[in-house]
């Protein structure tokens, strides 16, 4: 992994949540897709939109507000859904994110870059890899592995199904 | 390249292994079947033969030993005993433990030398004749085909004189091949004239040979210049699409030369077989006709034994490419039901008929690359036996392994993952099963146990049962072990069947003492798993004293199926249709008059339905009427209320990935003619929700 941050590690692609700006680190995306047909998975955490068909495969497509604690992303023109490749337990797996819009990519050098602030985001700090600086404006720079990662998604379905218990 | 051929080798010899195991297993229950002790030694000599050939010295010369033997059993010398057969295995391991280079136990290789070594009576000197045979003969006798030759040999009279000896010439021509011989003795003189030390007599050789016209001259290569020989290809053994009848017999005595063109028209406006009239017109001796006949008549029988060949022939193909193949028909499968519908919302009469034409054949490829990658699932059921016949002497039973329906075809990715799975159940079968011979004795059974293993199509699945004559489940055992574990609570009242499903239940293992062969108490629940990981379903059955009987149904594919596809609140869902019975209309009347319970009257028989909605945690109004699907499994018929039912699809499975792996009632999803996506529930796993919800 680090040789692989040590080549991509100045750009990254930025997209907007609600009015917050975040980055992904460019070697993460492999493309940008507009908003299409998401077809519902039940019994899946509700930041799961559903799956949709890429070429062929079905992906899963997750919302990130949702996954953030914010508002359920509302359908634009501008929403987006960024195809990334996340790291699960050492397997390569694709899925989509859906973003509200997605902004351009930049180039960030390490000294624009600042380690994450332990308060003042609503986000857990172990989802955030940095804030970057960019005309006056912080990025949060994502650590979509952890977002995603496999601790995370069962934490969150054994939630689910104690929901559903109670229920 | 030589690399190349090592590996076609291994391959080879790894199908000669498991043909050797079967064969030997069967020469234990006939060992008067000179049939399969020819088998054994047959193969025993190709993997020794090509073993050398390939420079696998340590099989050569490991083989060497134990086909020794085996020609003694088949020159009546040495009779076929169960130690023979035992050794035998052990030896085809060993050879198959050298041929894959890994564990391989030179001790015990050479212990089994030994051991074979003792079986060759001292005197007979086969150990030193069988080398003769051993090089290349057999391998090349596969790779090229036969071709028919006709040789006519004239000897010089003094060819005596100089020590050639024509018969051994003889003897050497017909062991090329097929070779039928007819000797010309018209020119031998009355006995008074005769030299004795002259050979008056000519040949006529017809013969079937795969060595080439090179070999047929070296047998006569002392005799060159003494003789006058003549060889002609009368049959390349290559084209096999000409006709099977060869020249008639005219044509062919006109092309040896033994009859002018002028006399055979003179013959051939009278009105007799062709070879009578020749004889009766005295133009033609008789042995020229049986020398022609015979050359007719062996052109048509290679012929047409290459035309059997021909239609059985096979052509290696790794697996890869074939899961590839399938792959892009599911690819197309899935375009084509888009042009369909591109095609049907056009309302353009040509393009539908396009449309039409490429579904039909994408069906045909679709189901003929399906077809590519079916195996007979027999090629399983050989590996038991063995594992019977092992296990049977470790555990001191007498059990006889039977099998019915070997030949029926199931997807090879199918097999693989089956065998585990059935090694378990039947080494339960025989561990827990089947009594000691003692025990059956007193029961009043035959002191041989049976396990019976079968397999037959049904539907678009197979079935496979494996049943056993012995003492059968334990109820009171599996009740007690269960309130123990506490699967289930002790005063329920559960029938027989919910009994010993609870033997699927993890960690459940009701053998007392824990033998090597089973009961460590990670079995059944993992074999249910396997099986439903194959999306088929496992069921027990099962009676004191008479035996059990174990039914696995396993769809027949794991890349495509049928399904209906079904919608609920706007989404598409696709249910295997072969487990669907019927569809049935659900009023709102319906649910009023059941009274909140989750039935529904199906001509009188009362199912139960759960309604997916709910299932789904979707809470608008449904639709007035809906539509309940009845489905079944293992004879439990339950419905799924769907709003509307949509209609057949093919469905080409994709898997959902890990972020959904933890989703219940999905086993995955397809892409549908819109480029849509349509999730295919899990009806094992709804049927299991839909029993408890009845409970």
């Amino acid at each position: 992994m680090a040789e692989t941050e040590s080549i991509d590690i100045h750009q990254y692609l930025t997209f907007k949540l609600d009015d917050e700006t975040f980055a992904l680190t460019i070697g993460k995306v492999r493309e940008v897709l507009d908003f299409t047909t998401v077809t519902r998975v039940p019994q899946t955490p509700d930041y799961m939109r559903g799956v949709i068909n890429l070429r062929g495969s079905v992906v899963p497509v997750m919302d990130l507000n949702r996954k953030f604690g914010m508002a359920h992303t509302d359908k634009t023109v501008n929403t987006c859904i960024i195809i990334v490749e996340i790291d699960m337990e050492g397997e390569t797996t694709i899925l989509g994110a859906l973003a509200d819009s997605v902004q351009e990519v930049l180039e960030l050098e390490p000294d624009q870059i600042e380690p994450p602030p332990k308060i003042g985001t609503k986000l857990r700090t172990e989802f955030i890899k940095g804030m970057g600086k960019h005309n006056d404006e912080f990025i949060i720079i994502l650590d979509i592995d952890k977002v995603f990662s496999a601790e995370e998604i069962s934490t969150v379905q054994n939630v689910f199904k104690q929901e559903e218990v109670e229920a | 390249m030589l690399d190349q051929q090592r590996e076609v080798y291994k391959e080879e010899a790894r199908e000669l292994l498991s043909e050797l195991e079967d064969s030997l297993l069967e020469l234990e229950e006939s060992p008067e079947d000179s049939e399969l002790v020819a088998k054994v030694f047959r193969a025993m000599h190709t993997i020794k033969g090509s073993g050398a050939m390939f420079g696998f010295d340590d099989i050569a010369a490991f083989t060497h030993e134990v086909e020794t033997v085996f020609d003694l059993v088949r020159n009546g010398e040495i009779s076929v005993t169960k130690k023979l057969i035992s050794l035998s295995l052990e030896a085809r391991d060993h050879i198959r433990s050298l041929l894959e280079g890994n564990d391989i136990d030179l001790t015990k290789g050479a212990a089994l030398v030994k051991s074979f070594q003792a079986l060759v009576p001292s005197k007979t000197p086969a150990v030193e004749e069988t080398p003769r045979t051993l090089p290349a003969e057999n391998l090349s006798a596969n790779s090229e085909a036969a071709a028919t030759y006709r040789i006519r040999l004239h000897l010089v009279e003094n060819i005596i004189f100089t020590g050639t000896r024509p018969d051994a010439l003889l003897r050497e021509l017909s062991e090329l091949g097929a070779c039928k011989v007819v000797a010309h003795t018209h020119e031998v003189p009355l006995l008074a004239d005769i030299n004795p030390e002259n050979c008056y007599t000519h040949w006529d050789i017809v013969l079937t040979s795969t060595r080439g016209v090179n070999s047929i001259k070296d047998v006569f290569i002392f005799v060159e210049d003494d003789a006058e020989l003549k060889i002609d290809l009368i049959d390349d053994g290559l084209s096999s699409d000409d006709e099977l009848d060869y020249k008639r017999i005219g044509e062919i005595l006109l092309d040896r030369g033994d009859i002018s063109k002028e006399e055979l028209e003179a013959i051939l406006s009278q009105n007799k077989p062709i070879g009578q009239k020749l004889i009766d017109a005295k133009k033609v001796p008789q042995e020229k006709i049986d020398a022609a006949l015979n050359e007719q008549e062996m052109v048509r029988a290679a012929r047409q034994q290459r035309q059997a060949q021909d239609s059985a022939s096979s052509v290696r193909v790794p697996a890869e490419r074939l899961d590839l193949l399938v792959n892009m028909v599911g690819e197309l499968v899935t375009v084509q039901a888009r042009l369909s519908q591109a095609a049907a919302s056009r309302d353009d009469s040509d393009l539908m008929a396009i449309a039409e034409e490429v579904e039909r054949l994408t069906g045909e490829l679709r189901d003929n690359s399906l077809n590519m990658r079916m195996l007979p699932i027999g090629t399983t059921f050989s590996k038991f036996k063995r594992l019977v016949r092992d296990l049977s002497g470790e555990l001191g039973k007498k059990i006889e392994l039977k099998t019915v329906g070997a030949e029926t075809e199931i997807d090879k990715t199918v097999i693989e993952k089956l065998n585990d799975p059935l090694v378990h159940l039947i080494r339960n079968s025989l561990d827990h099963g089947i009594e000691m011979p003692e025990v059956r004795r007193q029961a009043g059974k035959p002191e041989t146990g049976t396990v019976l293993l079968s397999a037959a199509h049904s539907g678009d699945s197979v079935e496979i049962t494996i049943e056993d004559d012995g003492k059968g489940l334990d109820r009171e055992a599996i009740l007690a072990k269960g309130i123990e574990k506490g699967l289930i609570s002790a005063d329920a009242h559960l029938s027989d069947d919910e009994v010993f499903n609870l033997i699927f239940a993890a960690g459940f293992s009701t053998a007392k003492v824990v033998t090597g062969v089973s009961g460590r108490g990670v079995g059944m629940d993992v074999v249910k798993r396997a099986i439903e990981a194959l999306r088929g379903s496992i069921a027990i059955d099962s009676r004191a004293g008479k035996g059990s009987v174990i039914t696995i149904r396993i769809p027949l594919t794991l890349a495509i199926i049928e399904s209906l596809l079904v919608s609920i609140d706007g989404d598409a869902y696709a249910l295997p249709l072969s487990i669907i019975e019927e569809c049935v209309e659900l009023t709102a009347m319906d649910i009023t008059n059941a009274h909140g319970r989750n039935l529904i009257n199906v001509r009188g028989q009362i199912v139960p339905y759960i309604s997916l909605r709910e299932e789904f945690g979707i809470f608008d109004a449904p639709p007035t009427i809906q539509q309940v699907v009845i489905t079944h499994h293992n004879h439990i018929r339950v419905g799924f209320v769907v709003d509307q039912v949509i209609g057949q699809h093919q469905s080409v499975i994709k898997t959902l990935g890990r972020m959904c792996k933890d989703v219940q009632c999905v086993s995955g999803a397809t892409i549908l003619g819109d480029g849509n996506v349509a999730l295919i529930l899990d009806s094992n796993q709804l049927a299991k929700k839909a029993e408890q919800m009845a409970e």
